[in-house]
């Protein structure tokens, strides 16, 4: 495979390093002269100086070929989004990851269809809430294009599902229980089956709704 | 009508000026504290500071009912993000991008944007320059 990565920083340059080492072709991009001195001394003729965003850059990194992925894991996340925009639509790179700095900005990624992204912030937060129990709802899985997410639930000995029929539940609009976890065995739940402390309630729902579903499963 | 101006240096400034001179509500967004001197003293106008790419910012100084949005800080990529986000999400009518690399410009400006590349328009201004007189010499 061949790939541009734009950003020499520590991110960039070990997925440069990695690719390499698995055999395959990798050009590096960076501006910071310090940091490229640096990078030119191990790389050699695989890293480029300059501004990712300027064409005649990338040009010169050869992204007319064009790379099957082009990287974009600068320290700004306004010059990612446009890396991976001129990537894709001005030169038909069909894959582009870029790297979310500020989680504030992932709307920015999200309306201009840049995907995946990767947010370092973000996946701390989600191993967080796998280890954090107390938290109540653990996500698993969000499909982001289709705007759903499937999340764990632990049904606590207070919490206030515990005992009622899934019937009976007030859940928010658009989700639903898919599976129950109790002494170790996943089941396929119906309108009556009855929720018990101890047990683990997957569910799927629409991003947003959490609160909504916490409030149900959870609160007491 | 009620235009935002984002970024209030040279350029964002005085058009901010000119338009609350023609009787427009003026909201101004700058990162910097300082720029708000740029607008004198008598600024009747909204002046908020933070970066131009926060979205509640971007809310607090009305972009939700905004008429018109200029996106004219120092850096065209936040320029880019920041206006094509005014653009589609937004939905303002009239959104005006400065872009100080003509290629990325250019690019832009195929994809939808009104923009306004200043280098451009140097370039084609001097060149015009010397040319004329080249003209003038035979």
């Amino acid at each position: 495979m061949y790939l541009l990565i734009a950003g020499g920083g520590k991110v960039g340059s070990n997925l440069a390093r990695g690719l390499i080492r698995g055999g395959h072709e990798v050009t590096l991009i960076e501006q910071r002269s310090q940091t490229f001195d640096r990078l030119e001394a191990e790389f050699e003729h695989q890293v480029h100086r300059g501004d990712a965003t300027e064409l005649f850059v990338l040009e010169r990194a050869g992204i007319n070929r064009p790379p099957d992925v082009v990287v974009a894991v600068t320290g700004d996340d306004e010059d990612n989004i446009v890396i991976c925009q001129l990537a894709r639509d001005r030169y038909g790179v069909e894959t582009t990851i870029a790297r979310v700095n500020d989680p504030r900005n992932q709307p920015y990624f999200d309306l201009l269809g840049i995907n995946p992204t990767v947010s370092a912030t973000e996946s701390i937060m989600g191993l967080i809430e796998h280890e954090v129990p107390e938290h109540g709802l653990i996500h698993l899985l969000e499909l982001r294009k289709e705007n759903l997410e499937i999340v764990e639930i632990l049904v606590d000995q207070h919490a206030a599902c515990a005992g009622k029929t899934i019937r009976d539940l007030a859940l928010p609009e658009g989700s639903r229980v898919i599976s129950i976890v109790r002494n170790g065995k996943a089941e396929a739940p119906d309108g009556s089956t009855q929720l018990a402390p101890g047990d683990s309630v997957l569910a799927i729902l629409e991003s947003g709704k959490e609160d909504e579903l916490r409030k149900v499963l959870v609160r007491q | 009508m009620k235009v935002l101006v984002i970024g209030c240096g040279r350029v964002g400034s005085a058009v901010a000026l000119e338009l609350r001179a023609a009787g427009w509500d003026v909201s101004v967004v700058d990162e910097r504290e300082e720029a708000l001197g740029r607008l004198g003293d008598n600024w009747s106008g909204e002046f908020h500071v933070g970066q131009g790419i926060d979205l509640q910012l971007l809310r607090h100084a009305g972009i939700e009912d905004a008429d018109a949005v200029v996106v004219t800080t120092d850096g065209d990529n936040s320029n880019i993000v920041i206006g094509q986000m005014a653009q589609k999400r937004f939905d303002v009518r009239s959104v005006v991008v400065r872009i100080l690399d003509p290629a990325r410009a250019e690019f832009f400006r195929t994809r939808g944007l009104n923009v306004v590349c200043p280098t451009q328009s140097a370039i084609e201004t001097l060149t015009n320059a010397v040319r004329a007189f080249e003209g003038a010499l035979r």
